[in-house]
């Protein structure tokens, strides 16, 4: 028999970020607003 | 359904154009292929969480001050991003060493006996006289720059006001004395580690 030398990946069914992380950045994208002045970039995360 | 086949091109600019909800399907598109490859490099749920977050906070500045390039590749993009926050992570943690504190706590986690023992102290001493050795066998002006760089830990301003040469000329005979010094080690197969 073939040897496997790779060991197995981890089989985690849900790979995928947690809801609130996905939110926090939802609300983080709204909050954050860009100005601009005379060429200038201002950020501001108007909560 | 319909949401699908916006291409994530279009998607971008509307998001830069200020439609939130378009920053919400690319997250939903692209969000576990970017966090199952965060985790494959770090194997930790709560690092992957963080470095998946700060990977979304970095592409929504980029995006909304502007400075986002379109070439038709958002994942692959934001792909790199995510790499390069996972290599500053392991860089972050080589630097901050944390011990483990998941099972009972064990005092020898945190101290350590940092003096060398009678072998490692008597390896050092050899190395640093082989040091001594080939820094001699250097030229005269680049082993004044290299001992007061290295021995009396002087810029290369101070060195190069001593010794009356320009910086650059200091830099040039450092790096000349760094080159010939490999070159002896070399030559005489002088092993300096320990």
């Amino acid at each position: 028999m073939a040897k496997i030398y790779s060991s197995a990946s981890p089989k985690n069914g849900n790979l995928k970020p947690k809801d609130e992380t996905v939110s926090f950045l939802l609300n983080y994208s709204k909050a954050l607003s860009v100005i601009n002045y005379n060429k200038l970039k201002f950020e501001a995360l108007l909560n | 359904m319909k949401k699908e086949l916006i291409q994530d091109a279009e998607l971008v600019s509307n998001y830069i154009k200020g439609d939130e909800s378009a920053l919400s399907i690319l997250i939903g598109r692209h969000k576990q292929k970017i966090y199952s490859f965060i985790y494959s490099k770090v194997y930790d749920r709560d690092i992957t969480e963080d470095v998946f977050q700060d990977t979304f906070i970095k592409v929504i500045r980029t995006l909304k001050l502007g400075k986002y390039n379109e070439e038709g590749k958002f994942l692959p993009w934001v792909m790199r991003i995510a790499h390069n926050l996972v290599i500053d992570h392991f860089r972050k943690n080589s630097r901050m060493p944390k011990f483990d504190n998941a099972g009972e706590f064990s005092i020898f986690s945190v101290l350590s006996d940092s003096s060398l023992n009678a072998e490692k102290s008597m390896i050092k001493d050899q190395v640093e006289c082989d040091v001594r050795r080939v820094i001699e066998e250097l030229p005269e002006d680049q082993k004044k720059v290299l001992m007061m760089r290295i021995y009396q830990d002087m810029s290369f301003k101070e060195i190069s006001e001593r010794t009356g040469v320009s910086i650059n000329t200091a830099l040039g005979r450092m790096r000349y004395a760094l080159i010939n010094m490999r070159k002896v080690i070399e030559q005489n197969n002088i092993v300096l580690t320990n």
